[in-house]
C-alpha cells in the first residue's frame, strides 16, 4: 500500500505545477502549423435591418483569406445554435424559439452580434481588413429593460413573437396562494431589480479550429467548460459533422463560472470555416468583445408578496418576475430564470403555498444564460430581501422571524411545495453556527464604535437552500431538458498498478484533478501520486456534460465511485481464481484482497499484473485487463443550504460601503478536500459581494450600447474590496449520493448577494430606508441618504 | 527594428515589429506562454513581468522598451539557485491555495515578489492594496493574500541565511 490520500485530506494540488511556473495549457497557448487568425465583425448597433455586407475591398486587403457572412452560412444551409431546454406556459403551449443563426442573417439584435468573419494570415492583417467591410445597417430604436420590453409599442425583435415575450411561465398554485392571501395578518411587498451581471473569467474566450482532408476530421480547441456537448450540439445540429469525425478538446480553461458552459457562434463558424480554408485558423477574444459576446448572467426585475400570520408564520409566498433573455436564447437561457429559480422559493421555509409567474423576455442586449449560481441567487435574493422587509414591519427580531419558519432537521425529507424535495439539511444549525462565529452578540458594542466614527454599521443575514448536481435526468426531462444530465467515468488501471482516470466533468479551477484523485486512492488503495485524472477531450473520454450548477463532484465523482466499485469487483474475481478461493470470500481492503480469516493475499498491484499478463488467469470466465467505466445519473438533486452573515459599515459621507467581516456556515455534504471546498466558498462569496456592492452591466435605453463594456466601467471585486473571510462547515450528509456529497461550487455566489444587501439596509433602517437596489454603489447610497433626509422620506 | 536584452538570465536578440507590445513578443515570438493576457485595459494584471526589477504590465509596454533592459518573467523564476525547488513564493501559493484556475496567477506572482522585494514586514493591508491591479475571478483572493504574506516570509528568510 502506497502514499493513500483519502476523502477529508486536504493535500495539495495537483495541478499547481503547471500553473505556478507558467506551463499552464490554455487554448490561446496552442499554435497549429500554417495557423491563420480569425476576427469577428460584430455589429456596433442594438437593433438593425442588416441590408448586406459589401466584402470587395476586406478581401483585397493584404493577407486576407477568406470574410464570411450569414450569407454563406444560408447558402450552406447550416443550422442555428440550438436551445438545450424548451419550456411552456401554463396551458402547454412552448415558447417561442426564434432561430439563433451564427452569423446574423436579416437583423443584429444587439451590439456584438457577430455579423462577419475575416480571416487573414495574421491578426493584425485580419483587423485590418475587418475595417474595411462596407455593412449596411438600418438602424431601428433598441429596447434592452425587460418593463420597457412587454409595453405596447415597444420594439419589436421578432416578427413572431408579439410583446417580445418568449414564454410567460408559471409554478405553484396559484389559487392556494390568494386563499392564503386573503387569511393573512400581515403582507409584505417588495419590488426589486436583480441586476445584470457579466461573469468576467479571467481568460478570455478564444478557438482554434483544423480541419484534416485526409481523415476528413475536425479538430476544435475551444475555452468550454463541456466539450462533448459543444460536439453534440455543433456536430449534429448546427454544422453536419459526424460525431466520430469531429474532436473537441478544452485544455486549461482560465475559470467559467457559467460562461463557457454554452455552445457559442464563434465556435460553429470557426470550426466551418476551418474546412473552408483548409488552414487552422484561431481566434482570441479581446476582454471588451467578451464584455458584447460572453452571455451575461441575472438581470430580473420582481414584484414580490409574502403573507404572514399575527406571529410571523410564513402562509403563502408570490413572486411575479420579469426575465431578460437578450437577443436570442442562449443553450440554457429559459432553464434558468424558471426552473432554477422558481423551485428555490421555499428556501429552507416551510411556507406552504408558492406561486411564481416569470415572464421571459427578449431584448436587444446579449443572450443572457446561466452565471455562477443561476437563478438560485435571485430566488434567495428575493426571499431573504422579503423575510427582512416582513420582519421589520411586523418588529419581529430577524433571527427570530426566520427560526420561527425553519425547516426542522427532523423534518427532513421534506416536500416543498413547488416541486423539489430536500433529502437532507440543518439550516438551524447552520444559522446556530454562524451567530456565534460572526459573533452577533457583541454587534452592538461595534455598532456604537462606527457610530463614534460617523459611520452607520449594519448586520445582514442570508439563509439560503440550493438545487444542484445537475441533474436527475427524468426529472429536468419533465421540465423541458432536451438532453441527460448524467455523467460517465472510466477507471484504467495500468498492468503496473497506477491508474488513468478519463471523467466527463471539466476542471478549470475547481481542483479536480486532486479531489477525484483522492476518491481513487481512498477507494482502491493506490497512491496518490498513481492517480491522474483525464479530462476536456472528446477523443480521450468516453462522455461527459461536463462541468456547471456544481455537478461535477456530485454528479461525475458518483460515477467515479461506481467505476472503481467495478473494478473492485472484478479485482476480487481475479483474486479469487488466483488465490483458489471462491469469490463471496474475497475481501478488499486497504489495496489488497484477501480470503477472509486467512492470510492468503494479493496486492491490488499483483491482481493489475494478473489482468494484463494473463498466464494464470481465469480466461475462461474473465476478460483480461482492468479497466471499467460507469455512468451515473442521480434521483434528485442535491441541496446545500446554510447561512451567511455579513457585517458592513457604511458612510454618510460618501455613500461607501465596506464590507468590515464576512461569515458563512455552509452545508455541502461530505467534503472530500477541506482546503479546496474553502477556496470554492471563498470565491463564490466575493462573487456574490461583487454582485451586491460592485458589478452592473448597463445599458443604454435607446441605442442598446452596453455603457459598461470593459473592466474600467465594470467594477469587479480586488483584493482591497474584502476582509478576511469565515468560513465553515455543518454538513449532513446527502442521502442519494454515493459519498454523501452535495456540492460547493455556487453556495458562495447564492447566499451572499441578499446577506450583503441586508446589511446595508440594516445600516440605514434608522433613516427609513427599506431597500436598497443592487450595486449598492457610493452613488445609490450617497443619493438615497440625500433623499432620506428629506421629511417625506422620513415617515 | 532588431533588440536586445536580458531575458530570464539570458542575453537575447530578437527582430520585432516596433509596435509590438512584450506581452505579445514574449507569448508568440518567444513561446513564453506563462505570461497571459486577460483584458485591454491594462487592469488585470495577468501579464505582469519585472523590467529591470520593478513590475510592469506588458501588455502595455512597447517591445523596443527591452533594449538593454532585463526581463524576469514567470518562467524565469527559481528557488535556491542550482536547486530544483520554485521560488518561495511560488512554493505559497501551492502550500496556501493561492490559485485556482492559474489564469491570472503568473501576474499575481510576479506582482507579490515585487512587493516582498518593496518591503520586508507586509501587513494583510499592505498586500490587499499591493495587489490593487492584479484582478482574480477565482480564489477571493482571501488565499492569495495568505500565499503573499507567508512567500514574503519565506523570501525575506531566505535573505538572511
Amino acid at each position: 500500500m502506497g502514499n493513500v490520500i483519502g476523502i477529508g485530506a486536504a493535500p495539495k494540488r495537483k495541478e499547481d505545477q503547471r500553473f505556478l511556473t507558467g506551463r499552464g495549457n490554455y487554448v490561446s497557448d496552442i499554435k497549429r502549423p500554417g495557423m491563420t487568425a480569425g476576427v469577428f465583425v460584430r455589429s456596433p448597433h442594438g437593433h438593425a435591418v442588416l441590408r448586406g455586407v459589401d466584402k470587395s475591398a476586406a478581401l483585397a486587403s493584404a493577407g486576407v483569406i477568406a470574410v464570411l457572412t450569414g450569407d454563406d452560412v444560408k447558402v450552406e444551409g447550416l443550422g442555428g445554435l440550438p436551445c438545450g431546454w424548451g419550456i411552456s406556459d401554463a396551458k402547454g403551449v412552448p415558447m417561442k424559439e426564434p432561430p439563433f443563426p451564427m452569423l446574423a442573417q436579416g437583423k443584429v439584435r444587439y451590439v456584438g452580434d457577430m455579423v462577419a468573419f475575416v480571416i487573414a494570415e495574421t491578426p493584425e492583417q485580419a483587423n485590418a481588413a475587418a475595417e474595411l467591410l462596407t455593412i449596411d445597417y438600418e438602424v431601428l430604436p433598441s429596447v434592452v429593460g425587460v418593463l420597457e420590453a412587454v409595453r405596447p409599442g415597444a420594439p419589436q425583435l421578432f416578427d413572431d413573437v408579439p410583446n417580445n415575450i418568449c414564454c410567460d411561465w408559471e409554478l405553484g398554485d396559484k389559487g392556494a396562494v390568494e386563499t392564503a392571501f386573503r387569511k393573512a395578518a400581515h403582507v409584505a411587498k417588495l419590488s426589486l431589480v436583480n441586476n445584470r451581471l457579466i461573469g468576467n473569467p479571467m481568460e478570455p474566450r478564444a478557438a482554434i479550429a483544423e480541419y484534416e482532408p485526409g481523415t476528413d476530421r475536425f479538430t476544435l480547441w475551444t475555452t468550454s467548460q463541456f466539450p462533448h456537448v459543444v460536439r453534440f450540439l455543433m456536430g449534429a445540429l448546427v454544422l453536419n459533422i459526424p460525431q466520430h469525425k469531429l474532436r473537441v478538446v478544452a485544455p486549461d480553461v482560465g475559470g467559467g463560472f457559467g460562461v463557457k458552459q454554452f455552445h457559442y457562434g464563434e465556435e460553429a463558424v470557426i470550426t466551418w470555416a476551418a474546412k473552408r480554408v483548409k488552414r487552422p485558423i484561431k481566434w482570441v477574444a479581446s476582454r471588451s468583445e467578451g464584455y458584447v459576446s460572453d452571455r451575461h448572467g441575472r438581470d430580473h426585475v420582481t414584484e414580490a408578496e409574502l403573507a404572514l400570520d399575527e406571529h410571523g408564520k410564513f402562509l403563502a409566498f408570490r413572486v411575479n418576475t420579469l426575465a431578460n433573455m437578450g437577443g436570442y436564447l442562449s443553450t440554457f437561457g429559459p432553464n434558468i430564470p424558471t426552473n432554477l429559480y422558481g423551485p428555490l422559493l421555499g428556501g429552507v421555509y416551510t411556507t406552504p403555498a408558492i406561486y411564481c409567474n416569470v415572464k421571459v423576455v427578449f431584448t436587444n442586449t446579449v443572450p443572457v444564460d446561466a452565471y455562477r449560481g443561476a437563478g438560485r441567487p435571485e430566488a434567495t435574493f428575493v426571499l431573504e430581501r422579503i423575510v427582512d422587509v416582513a420582519a421589520s414591519e411586523m418588529g419581529i427580531d430577524r433571527v427570530e422571524i426566520r427560526r420561527r419558519n425553519m425547516i426542522p432537521k427532523e423534518a427532513y425529507p421534506y416536500q416543498t411545495p413547488v416541486l423539489v424535495q430536500y433529502d437532507s439539511g440543518d439550516p438551524m444549525g447552520c444559522l446556530d453556527g454562524a451567530l456565534v462565529a460572526a459573533d452577533v452578540k457583541n454587534f452592538g458594542v461595534r455598532k456604537a464604535a462606527s457610530a463614534s466614527k460617523g459611520k452607520f454599521r449594519g448586520l445582514g443575514y442570508s439563509t439560503y437552500v440550493e438545487a444542484c448536481g445537475l441533474a436527475p435526468s427524468r426529472f429536468a426531462g419533465r421540465l423541458g431538458a432536451r438532453g441527460g444530465l448524467y455523467e460517465s467515468a472510466t477507471v484504467r488501471v495500468h498492468p503496473t498498478g497506477q491508474v488513468t482516470v478519463m471523467i466527463g466533468t471539466h476542471n478549470h479551477g475547481q481542483g479536480h484533478e486532486t479531489t477525484f484523485a483522492q476518491i481513487v486512492s481512498e477507494k482502491l488503495g493506490v497512491s496518490f501520486e498513481d492517480v491522474d485524472i483525464v479530462f476536456g477531450d472528446t477523443d480521450r473520454v468516453q462522455f461527459g456534460m461536463g462541468t456547471y450548477g456544481s455537478r461535477s463532484l456530485v454528479v461525475g465523482g458518483a460515477a467515479l465511485s461506481k467505476a472503481t466499485d467495478k473494478v473492485i469487483a472484478k479485482g476480487k474475481k481475479i483474486a479469487a481464481h488466483l488465490l483458489e478461493a471462491a469469490e463471496v470470500d474475497i475481501q478488499f481492503e486497504a489495496g489488497n484482497f484477501s480470503v477472509a480469516g486467512t492470510d492468503r493475499i494479493k496486492s491490488f498491484e499483483e491482481i493489475a499484473g494478473a489482468a494484463y499478463v494473463p498466464h494464470n488467469y481465469p480466461l475462461e470466465v474473465l476478460e483480461p485487463g482492468l479497466e471499467e467505466q460507469a455512468y451515473y445519473d442521480p434521483v434528485n438533486f442535491t441541496y446545500p443550504g446554510g447561512c451567511h452573515i455579513a457585517e458592513v459599515e457604511v458612510d454618510p459621507e460618501t455613500g461607501t460601503v465596506t464590507l468590515v467581516s464576512y461569515t458563512a456556515v455552509d452545508d455541502v455534504g461530505t467534503v472530500i478536500n477541506p482546503m479546496i471546498v474553502e477556496g470554492q466558498l471563498h470565491g463564490g462569496i466575493v462573487q456574490g459581494v461583487g454582485q451586491a456592492l460592485f458589478e452592473n452591466a448597463v445599458y443604454d435605453e435607446g441605442s442598446g450600447q452596453l455603457l459598461s463594456g470593459s473592466l474600467m466601467d465594470y467594477c469587479m471585486p480586488r483584493a482591497d474590496h474584502m476582509p478576511m473571510m469565515k468560513v465553515a462547515t455543518h454538513s449532513t450528509l446527502c442521502t442519494h449520493t454515493p459519498m454523501g456529497v452535495k456540492g460547493c461550487g455556487e453556495v458562495g455566489t447564492i447566499g451572499s448577494p441578499a446577506a450583503v444587501i441586508n446589511a446595508v439596509v440594516d445600516a440605514l433602517s434608522h433613516l427609513g430606508v427599506t431597500h436598497v437596489d443592487m450595486p449598492a454603489t457610493p452613488n445609490r447610497i450617497w443619493r438615497l441618504l440625500q433623499n432620506a433626509s428629506l421629511p417625506v422620506a422620513a415617515e | 527594428m532588431q533588440i536586445s536584452f536580458t531575458l530570464n538570465g539570458r542575453p537575447t536578440t530578437v527582430d520585432v515589429e516596433p509596435a509590438t507590445l512584450v506581452a505579445e513578443l514574449l507569448r508568440e515570438q518567444l513561446n513564453l506562454t506563462g505570461t497571459h493576457i486577460g483584458c485591454d485595459t491594462s487592469q488585470c494584471g495577468a501579464c505582469v513581468v519585472h523590467l529591470d526589477g520593478l513590475p510592469v504590465k506588458s501588455c502595455t509596454l512597447l517591445a523596443p522598451a527591452l533594449d538593454g533592459a532585463t526581463l524576469l518573467t514567470i518562467e524565469g523564476l527559481q528557488g535556491a539557485p542550482g536547486s530544483n525547488q520554485m521560488h518561495p513564493m511560488q512554493e505559497a501559493f501551492r502550500e496556501h491555495h493561492g490559485l485556482q484556475c492559474g489564469f491570472c496567477t503568473p501576474g499575481m506572482l510576479m506582482t507579490a515578489i515585487a512587493l516582498a522585494a518593496e518591503k520586508p514586514d507586509l501587513t494583510e493591508s499592505d498586500v490587499r492594496h499591493g495587489l490593487e491591479g492584479n484582478i482574480c475571478r477565482c480564489t477571493g483572493y482571501q488565499n492569495i493574500v495568505v500565499s503573499v504574506m507567508a512567500g514574503a516570509a519565506a523570501m525575506n528568510a531566505a535573505k538572511g541565511e
